[in-house]
């Protein structure tokens, strides 16, 4: 059912934990549809130095917060927003048809915790504008 | 990882060698159709008749009341739409409950289609029905009453013969999927006044793919397969001689030692409940304690989600099963754990450990000690937990 990168990032979850003093956190998702992800961004001169990230959800939404997370580790803010799920997807060699909600999961959580980010020190992020954390993701089956 | 354990006895069981012996033969040696009249043939017929005669002994029933199908899911399609549509001048109401196998939920959805009105009796925290409810749901349109005989999911065993009397006072019928307590209790037909019951071979260590329906002497219903003329006209199709053959000799087989088989069964649960309950916090049992299947156990742990539990399990060599949407394939949990009540974030972390003849305590040791890990590791994973460790 998953490929062999999907079960070792569930296996061996990268970046797993808290930031204790973050510089942005997101958590996306709901309890009553079996999936939530949580965020944790430490960033210094617009590159994210460090993230973590706790989930509750099924293998895929393990695997899609684990590789996630070691996309935009070390990358700048801009790249980070260019992040997709289908990029998310395809780095873990592709995510059964009815799991693609989890890399659309990955990808509002770390756009939620730059949306938090930005927040916290008045900046403008391109692309946020309309990003709304709170949306179904499993519409996007 | 030495072995697997195999813990998932609810979804299927494997082929027992004696069942797998006794079948053998029909492939390819008398492997004549039952409908031939040469010897081969006729050779075949026997084989059928006495694989029927040996079902109906265990069941208390008559020899002709055993129709053979294709399994569980062909019973339950045939006993409702058969009886729906033979009864539609009498009536066109059907009452069954929410907790029922989608073998009967959406043959149900089917026939509201084609205009039955569908009663879904609530059950309680522990998935038992109230017989009030059933007798005021009851009105002279009703045709049929369908109530499984015991849970997939969480084995509660409804109190069919409750059930059956309140049908027979009020002259419906009543039809009862017990795919998963054939082979598994102790069932008699007459005490139990069941006018219609749904059996599956590969529930109790016979081969995938044959089943059988009960039906009452004198129950008005229609085929749901036309065709030949086999099953005495009721269920067309050539015979599927070696399971059927299979079929038999594993129902045999299943109630030779029944009691103490159970006993032993009842003994490994218990330890297991027992086991998961105080070493675990955070964790609920689902279904009636006492009244339920002898190999059933189903746990839902707060927190964590029963996919990744299930493939964590899977990677320590242990097979069970969830009631997780992620298991499903659908985004809502499990309709029985919903109907007990649970919400859904819990329902999310069911797991169904289903027990058998070739479980050992030694696994149960060994799948408990897992248990008490894999948890562990998806809750120093879940921010759901994290809230609950930090109070808030």
């Amino acid at each position: 059912m998953y490929s062999e990168k999907v079960m070792d990032h569930f296996k061996n979850p990268r970046n797993v934990g808290e930031i204790e003093d973050a510089d942005g956190i997101g958590e996306v998702g709901n309890p009553r549809c079996g999936d939530i992800m949580k965020m944790y961004l430490k960033i210094e001169d617009g590159i994210i130095i460090d993230v973590k990230f706790k989930t509750f959800g099924c293998g895929s939404a393990i695997a899609s917060s684990s590789m996630a997370t070691e996309i935009i580790k070390g990358k700048s803010i801009d790249e980070a927003m260019k992040v997709t799920n289908k990029a998310v997807a395809e780095a873990l060699d592709g995510l059964p048809p009815v799991k693609m909600h989890c890399s659309v999961l990955a990808e509002q959580a770390i756009k939620s915790a730059l949306l938090d980010y930005s927040r916290k020190n008045n900046i403008q992020i391109e692309g946020l504008e309309d990003f709304n954390p709170n949306e179904d993701v499993h519409e996007h089956q | 990882m030495g072995k697997y354990i195999y813990m998932d006895n609810s979804a299927t069981t494997p082929v027992k060698q004696e069942v797998l012996d006794e079948m053998l033969p029909y492939f390819n040696i008398k492997y004549g159709n039952p409908s031939s009249i040469y010897s081969l043939g006729s050779q075949s017929k026997n084989a059928v008749e006495i694989s029927r005669e040996k079902i109906a002994k265990v069941l208390n029933a008559k020899t002709k009341e055993i129709f053979f199908t294709a399994g569980g899911s062909e019973s339950d399609n045939w006993a409702l739409k058969g009886v729906a549509f033979a009864n539609k001048d009498k009536g066109n109401h059907i009452i069954t409950s929410k907790i029922e196998h989608h073998g009967i939920l959406h043959t149900c959805e089917y026939l509201k289609k084609q205009g039955f009105d569908i009663t879904y009796l609530d059950v309680d925290e522990y998935g038992l029905i109230d017989l009030d409810q059933l007798k005021e749901a009851i009105t002279d349109k009703t045709i049929l009453i369908s109530i499984m005989f015991a849970n997939n999911e969480i084995g509660t065993i409804q109190p069919i013969e409750e059930v059956s009397r309140i049908a027979k006072e009020k002259g419906v019928y009543f039809h009862t999927d017990a795919v998963q307590a054939v082979g598994h209790i102790e069932i008699d037909v007459n005490e139990l006044n069941i006018d219609l019951l749904s059996m599956s071979a590969h529930k109790f260590y016979g081969p995938k793919g044959i089943g059988a329906l009960y039906i009452r002497q004198g129950v008005k219903i229609d085929p749901l397969i036309s065709g030949g003329a086999q099953e005495g006209n009721r269920r067309a199709g050539t015979e599927n001689l070696p399971s059927i053959v299979g079929m038999a000799k594993a129902i045999e087989l299943a109630y030779e030692n029944l009691n103490e088989n159970n006993a032993r069964l009842i003994k490994l649960r218990d330890k297991l409940i027992d086991k998961i309950l105080k070493n675990i916090d955070y964790v609920r049992l689902n279904g009636h304690p006492i009244n339920r299947l002898p190999g059933n156990v189903n746990v839902c742990f707060e927190f964590i989600e029963g996919e990744s539990l299930l493939l964590s399990l899977d990677m320590e060599g242990i097979a069970a099963s969830s009631g997780s949407a992620c298991t499903s394939g659908s985004l809502e949990p499990s309709h029985v754990l919903l109907a007990i009540g649970l919400p859904h974030e819990i329902a999310h972390g069911s797991l169904r450990l289903s027990l058998g003849d070739f479980n050992t305590e030694e696994e149960v040791d060994f799948v408990v000690e897992k248990l008490i890990e894999i948890v562990a590791r998806l809750r120093a994973m879940s921010p759901l937990y994290e809230k609950i460790k930090e109070g808030k």
